[in-house]
Order: structure tokens, then sequence, then C-alpha cells
């Protein structure tokens, strides 16, 4: 919490000190209430003793009483200040510091971002945020006022009476167990309520996603049943938890009942004068006030530390990211190259940071200017580690990778990314117009670079089909349009950038047989100069590449032409036959 | 909100209280807890005021003090408080087991009711917001009812006891207290929905940053090569600046709330010790009265603020209440109960005679569709992606029903008969490998529960499931997570191990796609074959293999059925069908 504080600059740290100073403005001002009723009251009560007529005690009340509604308003005054510069404060610090964290993100590689999962990434960035933001809100609020009201109002106290003092004392002691006691008892339980409730909810996500299962293997009872089970757990919990809390205000209504009683009674044993100590009656009135103040200041900071652990755990996942440190750096060189569209892999090998087993191992190839090349093999035979490797998604273990003849790693990030387009598996699309998602790397491509791009990319068919066509609205993750859409317009986007060397990244896999070969036939003719790099599943997609390598369990085991590999090596005729029929191969 | 919406809204609350008869008895004495608490909270002050009137008494008169007096007052202030605390706390324990159970029944009634739904209210609808009203308006309504109804109750009472506690101190102060309850209700409202509002929109915000952050997040490789951060950080510094904004005023206005009900009390606090102190002045007796009537005066402020809060969450609850509520209101499946639920004996000939469907009775899309397979057939759906192949199973499978003509199953029509019948004839194998969080063995009983270990043991053999079963930690009792490592083709075998088990006469297959690597691809063909041996049995194809074979193929386009016949009849017709299956060739016929 302390670290992120230091967000705040040099701009928070006056509004602070202001803060401070509004304050103690304000815990002066509410324990000056006290004081003056309690002056009214002295005025009354010593009335008869007074030589002064009835009119001039009305107009010392009267006064009195206007002093004490100034002080109710200047309080007023200060408390709503504090509460502006609280919220001011908690909000510079909170969107300096997710502004931190998102630069942050953006600029990790994939070496960083496997450490953390997607969603924890956006957590981080949202709800970890508001939960900072309550707690920091309230601090600034509360945890200079509370205690500044405390003391003084105990100095108070103190002054006017000892005895009573002690009494308050034991209250504050009494109250402070039991916070501490369900604080231990009702937080753990807390957790475990949120966590019955996410069961819950996926049981009922379960159900829900699964419908036509549950439904065709008639299992709706089933799942019914299930859903009761947990139901009823939760409830169970809740009821504790409730239980628990519920107890809080009644409490603690009775504590400060039972002081106030207390204070009277032995107040009246001391305004006797029994013990030696007296008091006036007046004195005990605002005692009673006062302890009330100081109760409700141990409280209020009681309280605070009960919320504050939740919010520690947030601040630390936020830091967490704040202290990554990169690991894959830009270089230096944003000079021309000497080579153009050339791919070249020297000896490399790959292993993930923290295993032990190469993913990747001694391989080299070379591609040059205008040559189509083909990675195929197994799940996990590492063909999309190995496409990583050229835009520094990862960093080689060992051996080299240039790009124009330029070892990738002294590239200007700019430079190298500025020679490729990459399109992945998956459709990563963004919300916003169609147009917007194909120009993405090009805002100033004109419309004839975008026409002849959609052409290429078989795209231009299906948006005539969309409302608003190029204009239509793609929504958060492209969820309305159909994975072979996302796919071509994905590629029309990398089309548009015109690269020198093209990254598909099984990036053909949800287009119908039919799309897929118009498309790379268009390719093929419209982009002839650039160089294309294929990670492809489907035999079909790569019949007719220049170079094909086969790589099984991270090694080379087949380099060549379809017709070669054919005949000499074992892995690529496995796949081949699995897919196509001995006669429809040769007829292909 | 346009005014007819908030009505509808209020009545889903008043709905929502419907929620609570049950609970009747047990709320009726939470009533009656709740005005014992008030009384005694209110007679705690008053036993004080006697107090220091016996002590004012003894000054004045500078007697002794009456001690025996004091300590018999004190004691009933103990015993008051006391009672006040049983009645209080007696009272949150009712509420708490109230609204949980209350709570609960929605819930049920949720989960329940999504079942009797027909799918094409769920087939219209996006899955994240029925999900959404199952969860998250179910959950704010539980903690609404939580929160709100014990406060609510108590600071309702707290406000008329002290208020008639007051009256009958003196009618005077009690006066002004009072005329400070409407003023104090009317700012504290208008502050309060103020930073409602902003509250709504920082939410508002904090979507719009939770799906930019996504978007980014899962997309940081594209971003870099495609140089897009600079548009990425400029719409998040947009948003940032938003949540800024909103976020202040939403913790300003949310906390001037506090200062504001703080002040009000303080303001008639000193009113009423100015008019208090002028009437003792006169007559001096009255300090005990008026040392009261000061601190009743104090205890309006707490209830006042807390009836705020609550009519604003409730506001905010009642909108979830209405999503629920209509979801509760929906119409529901025809009830079938009554309908045969026994075929004679199915051996798999099913017949379609004139059917006619469309999702929309408005867009029919299958215009007029016969077909007559016999036991033990493969029928094979083709067509390319969004061609309809899915209506098939639908109707098959009765998710749907046609809307003209009929599906026969041994010639008995499937909507004259129980829909759970003519599903139970059918094992599924769909694309999308749904397992639920359990265990494997679990999964797998799933659709018929009575299956033995043995019969188990036996699909997962010819399912190819029982070797990597065998090397899960825990065996058919690995518990399934969506962390779980399973990979999809092992997830797709398991289904297919799950249909095998439930042992039906006919199959609906949906074949494998691309995310499976060639290996396991061929384990799930060879399962499926298993599968299917000696069954009658719906294949949406997508292999060449597959289709060539099947004794039948369904070819769809736009969602019709436009041509049907075996693989040579179709070929002959060189039709859509033959132009298909010819660019599956990468240098076959299409180029011309």
């Amino acid at each position: 919490m302390l670290r992120l504080m230091t967000k705040m600059g040099k701009k928070g740290a006056s509004l602070f000190a202001l803060l401070i100073f509004l304050a103690i403005v304000q815990a002066f001002s509410d324990l000056m209430l006290p004081d003056l009723m309690g002056r009214i009251i002295s005025i009354i009560q010593n009335a008869p003793t007074y030589e002064s007529s009835i009119g001039e005690l009305a107009t010392d009340v009267v006064y009195t009483g206007l002093i004490m509604l100034a002080f109710a308003i200047l309080s007023a005054a200060a408390s709503i200040g504090v509460g502006y510069i609280a919220s001011k404060l908690t909000m510079i610090i909170v969107s300096r510091a997710r502004k931190d964290v998102f630069d942050k993100i953006t600029s990790f590689s994939m070496v960083e971002l496997n450490k953390f999962e997607t969603s924890s990434l956006i957590t981080r960035t949202t709800n970890d945020f508001t939960q900072i933001q309550t707690s920091f809100n309230q601090s600034f609020k509360f945890l200079i006022y509370a205690p500044i009201l405390a003391i003084c109002a105990i100095i108070m106290i103190i002054r006017r009476n000892y005895t009573l003092t002690l009494v308050t004392a034991v209250a504050i002691i009494i109250l402070l167990i039991f916070i501490l006691l369900i604080f231990f008892i009702a937080v753990p339980k807390f957790n475990s309520i949120q966590q019955k409730t996410d069961r819950v909810n996926t049981v009922s996500r379960e159900n829900l996603t699964g419908l036509r299962v549950v439904r065709a293997l008639n299992a709706e009872r089933l799942e019914e049943n299930k859903f009761e089970g947990i139901n009823t757990d939760l409830t169970r919990t809740q009821r504790f938890v409730n239980r628990a809390t519920g107890l809080i205000m009644p409490f603690m209504n009775l504590i400060m009942g039972f002081l106030s009683v207390i204070i009277c009674w032995i107040g009246s044993y001391l305004i006797d004068g029994q013990f030696g100590d007296s008091l006036e009656l007046s004195e005990m009135t605002a005692f009673t006030q006062y302890a009330t103040q100081v109760l409700v200041g141990f409280l209020v900071v009681a309280i605070l530390f009960v919320i504050m652990p939740r919010a520690i755990v947030s601040a630390r996942r936020i830091n967490e990211i704040l202290k990554t440190n990169n690991t894959i750096l830009e270089g230096e060189d944003d000079s021309k190259t000497d080579e153009i569209g050339t791919v070249e892999f020297k000896d490399v090998t790959f292993i993930y940071p923290g295993s032990d087993k190469p993913v990747l191992e001694n391989i080299s190839f070379r591609a040059n200017k205008g040559e189509t090349i083909a990675f195929i093999g197994a799940t996990g035979s590492g063909k999309t580690t190995l496409i990583n490797l050229i835009p520094r998604f990862y960093d080689v273990s060992s051996g080299e990778v240039l790009v124009d003849g330029r070892n990738v790693k002294n590239y200007k990030f700019k430079t190298l990314f500025d020679k490729l387009g990459y399109v992945p598996q998956k459709g990563i699309l963004f919300s916003g117009s169609l147009k917007f998602n194909v120009c993405i790397g090009s805002p100033n491509a004109d419309d004839e670079t975008f026409k002849r791009a959609m052409n290429i990319a078989q795209a231009e068919e299906f948006i005539h089909k969309l409302p608003g066509e190029e204009n239509y609205h793609i929504s958060q993750g492209g969820k309305n349009v159909s994975g072979g859409q996302r796919q071509r317009l994905q590629i029309a986007r990398a089309i548009v950038k015109n690269p020198e060397i093209y990254i598909f990244d099984d990036s053909f896999s949800a287009l119908d047989y039919k799309t897929d070969k118009v498309l790379r036939g268009e390719l093929k003719k419209q982009i002839k100069g650039a160089t294309s790099i294929i990670v492809a599943q489907r035999i079909g997609t790569i019949l007719d590449a220049d170079q094909i390598i086969v790589l099984d369990n991270g090694k080379m085991v087949g380099h060549g032409k379809h017709d070669e590999l054919m005949k000499t090596c074992k892995v690529y005729q496995d796949i081949a036959y699995s897919q196509l029929s001995k006669e429809e191969l040769a007829h292909a | 909100m346009p005014k007819k919406d908030k009505a509808k809204n209020m009545n889903s609350l008043f709905h929502l209280f419907g929620y609570l008869k049950p609970y009747r008895i047990r709320l009726i004495i939470g009533v009656l807890l709740a005005i014992v608490g008030m009384l005694f909270t209110i007679f705690g002050p008053y036993l004080a005021k006697l107090i220091i009137e016996e002590i004012t008494l003894s000054v004045e008169s500078s007697e002794m003090m009456n001690f025996a007096r004091i300590a018999y007052l004190g004691g009933l202030g103990v015993g008051a408080y006391l009672l006040a605390f049983v009645g209080n706390y007696g009272l949150a324990i009712i509420m708490s087991a109230v609204t949980a159970d209350a709570s609960k029944a929605l819930r049920k009634d949720m989960s329940t009711k999504m079942n009797r739904l027909p799918l094409s209210y769920f087939d219209s609808r996006q899955i994240g917001d029925v999900l959404s009203i199952i969860t998250n308006d179910v959950d704010t309504i539980g903690q609404t009812l939580n929160q709100s109804l014990t406060t609510l109750m108590t600071s309702i009472l707290t406000l008329l006891g002290v208020a008639i506690m007051m009256l009958c101190l003196d009618y005077r102060l009690a006066l002004i207290a009072i005329a400070f309850v409407p003023l104090s209700l009317f700012v504290l409202l208008r502050i309060v929905k103020k930073s409602q509002s902003h509250f709504v929109k920082q939410q508002l915000d904090l979507g719009d940053m939770n799906a930019h952050a996504e978007e980014v997040y899962s997309a940081v490789n594209v971003i870099k090569v495609y140089g897009a951060d600079k548009h990425a950080k400029e719409r998040f510094i947009e948003i940032n600046t938003n949540l800024y904004n909103d976020g202040f005023k939403s913790l300003f206005y949310s906390g001037s709330s506090f200062p504001i009900t703080t002040l009000m009390g303080n303001l008639s606090f000193a009113i009423i010790c100015i008019v208090g102190g002028l009437i003792a002045v006169k007559n001096w007796q009255m300090i005990g009265t008026i040392v009261a009537c000061v601190t009743y005066s104090k205890q309006f402020t707490m209830p006042l603020s807390q009836i705020a809060t609550i009519s604003t969450n409730l506001q905010s609850a009642s909108a979830a209440a209405k999503r629920v509520f209509d979801f509760l209101s929906e119409k529901e499946q025809k009830d079938e109960s009554m309908l045969t639920d026994k075929f004679d004996e199915v051996s798999g000939n099913v017949t379609f005679s004139h059917v006619k469907f469309g999702y929309n009775p408005d867009k029919i899309i299958i215009h007029d569709f016969n077909l007559e397979t016999k036991a033990g057939m493969k029928v094979a759906i083709v067509g390319p992606t969004g061609a309809g192949k899915t209506t098939m199973v639908n109707l098959l499978m009765r998710f749907y029903d046609v809307n003209e003509g009929y599906i026969a199953i041994e010639g008995k029509k499937t909507n004259e008969v129980n829909r759970s019948l003519v599903r139970s004839n059918f094992a599924m194998v769909l694309q999308d490998t749904w397992l639920f969080e359990g265990t494997i063995l679990e999964n797998l009983k799933f659709g018929r529960q009575d299956a033995t270990l043995k019969e188990i043991e036996e699909a997962c053999r010819l399912t190819h499931c029982d070797t990597f079963i065998e090397q899960l930690p825990g065996g058919y009792n690995f518990m399934l997570s969506e962390e779980s490592a399973l990979s999809a083709g092992q997830k797709q075998l398991l289904t297919i191990a799950r249909a095998m088990i439930q042992g039906a006469p006919m199959l609906i297959l949906d074949e494998a796609t691309s995310s499976v690597d060639t290996r396991t691809e061929l384990l799930i063909q060879e399962a499926m074959d298993n599968l299917a041996k000696g069954h009658t049995s719906f294949v949406i194809a997508h292999r060449l293999s597959t289709i060539k074979n099947s004794d039948l193929i369904i070819v769809m386009k736009d969602g019709d059925v436009i041509e049907t016949g075996n693989h040579d009849e179709l070929m002959m017709k060189k039709g859509f069908y033959a132009d298909l299956y010819n660019s599956q060739f990468a240098n076959g016929g299409v180029s011309e």
C-alpha cells in the first residue's frame, strides 16, 4: 500500500498536508460540541446561584448555542473537505498506478505473459484497483481523523476524571476484543462464502453451457440435485456469517448503553464527593459524550484494520506486475538491411524458461525472398514455438534467428515488426469497425489497398452481407463474425500492411477447403515478392510449398518438397495418409 | 429511467417480497423482537434522565444523594440495555435465516427454470447475459435482502419510537427534531441519488476497462507486430480518465452523505440545546428532560442515513429483480408428462415427412424435407460452415419442434411422445466436448446412472480412453475441472465413451476438427466407428472417407436441404455436392 502511495507525486503531497490540517479542524470542532453542551447545562444548572436575571441567562444560552451551531457547520465543512481531498488523492494514486500497470503489461513478452493468466492480468487492472480504491479512500478519511479524535477525546476525559476514564478504557478493551473475535470467526467464512458462491455459479454455468448435452441425456434432474446440494451448503455458511456480523451492531449498542449508565451511576457518587474526586454534573454529561467519541474512534480504526487485508492483497498483486522485469529487450539497430525477405535459423535450440526439456533442437533452414516455407507436425511438435522466435515473442536459448541477414535481437522493435505480417491461429479482432480492424497496422492505407486486401483474403463476398459493410461494428473478441471470417479478416490485415515476410500460424484452419484453396491461390498470385512462412495441420494447405519442414518433438525429421517427403519421410507419410486416401493423394 | 419502467421495477420488488411469504411466522416474531429491542433501546436514555434528575435534586437541596434509588435506576438501565440487545440480536438471527432461505429458494427456482425453458430461449440470447441473470442478479438480490431488511425494520421502528418518546418528554423539542426528518431525508436522498448515478457510470467505465484489458492483453503479440499499441494506449487513457472522473465523483458524493447527515443531526442538536436551554432557564428542574431529549435527537441521525442508503440499494436491486422475474416468467416447454414414454422397440427407422421448419416462423428455412432411414444406416450431413447442419440435430433431438410435417421413430410421431423418450433413444457426441466438474466416473455415468463399472471399463477400452485414464492420478476418480490438464482430444474421447455407456439405439455424431493432432484424430475416428457399429447414425461430416461410404448424404446450404442421395448418385448430379467434394483436393477441379 505504501509503495503505491508514492504515486501521488508532489501535487498529491501538498493535498495530503491540507488533508491532515482539515482532519485536525474536523476533530477539534467535533470535540467542541459536547463541551459547549456541557456549558449550556452548567449555565442552567447554576441558574439559582447566579445573581443575573433570566434575560441575561437566556442570552448566554443562545450565545453558546450559536457557537455550537458554528462549530457544527465548521465540522461538516471540514469533513466534506477531507472527503473531497481523500477522493481526489485516491483517484490520483489509482489512476496513475493503473496506467503504469497497463504500460507494463503491454510491454511484456510471452515469457512474462506466461507467468500470469490473462484473466488475472485483467483483474489486476480492474477489480484489484477497485479494492484498493475503497481502502485508500477510507484510510485517507478516517485513519488520520479517527486517531486524532480519539486522542484528543482521551485527553479531554482524563482531564475531567480519572475514575470514569478507567471505566471507559475497560469498555474500549471489551469492544476491541469483541471485534477481533468476530474478525477471526467471520473473515475466513467470508472467503468460504465467496468460494461457495463461485461453486454455485460454476454449476449454473456448466448447466447452461451444456444445455444440449444435459437435455440429450435427460439429466436435468441430476443437475438440479447437484445444484441443490451446493445451494444448501452455501445457505448454511451464509446463515452463520450473517449471524456473526449481525452481532456487531447490537453488541456495540449494548456496550455504549452500559457505559452511559455506569458513568451516571459512578458519576452520582463522584458528584456527591464520595471519593474526594469531585465532579460537576455538567462535566459528567459532557464526559458521556466524549467517552462515546473515544469508543467510536477506536471502532472506526478497528474496522479499517478488518477491511485492510483484502486491499493489501490487491496492492501486492499490483506491485507484482510493476516489479516484473522484462526479459526481452529492444535492440538498437534501425538501419537498412542488405538482404530483403529472408529468414534464416542457424542451429536454433529453444527451452522454455523454467523447463529443462528443449522444445526445439538444432533447427536450421533458410527461406529466400518470395519463397513459401511450411511447417507440419503433430500438436506439441514445436511449430508455433518456432515461428514465435521470428517476431521475438520468445528469444532463442542458443543459435541465431536472422531476418534479412541480421540477428533479430539487434533490431529496434519497430524496424523488425515493420517487415513482418503475422497472422495467428486464433482470430484476433478488436472492437471497432471492420475497416479499422483490417487497417490497424497501417491507418493511412487508401481505399484501394483495403479493397485489394479484402479481395485476396476472400473477405469481399461476406462483408457485403453484413449491415454497414466495411463499417460493420466488430464486437469484442470478434464474436459477431464466424471463425472463418475472423481468419480472413486477419489475413487481409496482414496484406494491407504489405510486409516483406508473412507468418501464417495455422491461419487457414477455420476455412472450408474450397475457400482455403482459392485464398492461397490468390495470395500466391498477388503477393509474389513476399516470403511466406506457414504452419499448418492440413496437408492440402502446404502441398505446393517450396520447402516443407516436418517437425517431430522439436526436431526436424524431414525437409524438402511434398513429393520427396512422400518418399523419404515416414512421419510425413503418416500425416498425409491420415488425411487423404491413397488415390486422393495420387489425384493431387 | 422512464417512469413506466420504474413502476415495473417496483413491481418486481413486491414480487421479491412474495418470496418472504413462507416465512410469515418468523417475520412476525422478528417484528415483535424488533419492537422489544427498540423499546428498550429508547428506555435507556430515559433512565439516564431519571438518574440525572435525582442528582440535580440532591445538588439543589444539598441533601445526601439517594444512592439506593440511583442504584435501582442504574440496574434498570443495565437490564434495559440487555433486553434491547436480546431483542436486536434475536431479530438479526431470525432475519439472517429468513433472507438466506429466501435467497436459496430463489436460486433453486432459477436453476429449475433453466432446465424447463425451451432451447430457443437460450439460442436467441447471449449465454453471458443469461448467466449474468442467474448468477450476478440473483446474488445482488440476496445481498440486498440480507443487508436491507433488518436495517430497514429497525430504522423505521427506531425513528417512530424515538419520536414518540420525545413527544412524551417535551413536545416542543420533539417537534424540532421531527421537523428535521423530512428535511434530512430530502437532502440525503438527493446526495445518494447523485452518488448512485456516478457509481453506475463508474461501473460502466469498469466494464469498458475490463473489455479493453481483455482485448489488449490477449492480443499483445498482434498489437506489437502491427504497431497498434498507440491506439491501445489512447483508448486506455480515455477510459482511465473517465474512471478517474466518475470514480472521484462517486467517492466524493457517497462520502458526503455522512457529514451532511451529521451536520443535520448537529443542527437539530444545537437548536434543541438552545430551545431546551431557554426552557430550562425558566424551569431548571427540566434539565434531565432536556439531556434526555438531546440524547434522543442524536438517535435520529443514524436511522435516517440508513433509510436513505437502503432506498438506493433497493433501487438497484429492483433492476436485478426485474430481470430475474422476467426470466422466471418466461414461457416453459409444454408439460408432456402425460404423453407416452415408451416405444415398443427401436431398431433405428426414422422418417422425415414433409418437414417444414424455421427458427422464426416467418422465416422458413427447411421447406419440404422427406427422408426415410432404415435400421443401421449411416447418414451423413454435409455442407459449408453455417449451412445449418445443427438444425438437423435440433429437430431430431426435439430441441426444436417442426412447424409442419412430422418426424417419426418407428412410425411414431416424435411430437406425440414424451420428449425425454425421444432423447433417450439417441446418443450424442458433439464437437463441443462438454464435461462437468466432477470425477471421470461421474461424467461417464452422466447419461445412465446405473451403469456398472464393468460396462464402463469396457466402453473406455473400445473408445481408447482406458490408457490415459489409468495414467491420471486417481484413475476413474480423477477430478475434472477447468484447469485439469486433459487435452481436447482426450475430452472428445471421454464424450464418446459417455455416449457408448448410455447405450442408445441411435447416434448423432459431430466429427472432430483440426484442433487435435493426427494421432489422436485416428483414435477418435476409431472410437467413433466402434460406437457406431450396428446403430443408425447421423453424422455431421467433415472428412471425405465418412461422406463417401455413408448410405445416405444430406447436403445442406443456407439452412435448407438441397440434395440427398449416396455419394455416387450425388457425384453424377454434378451439383453442389460434387463441387464441394472436388474442391477438397488441393489441385482439384474448382479452379476453372
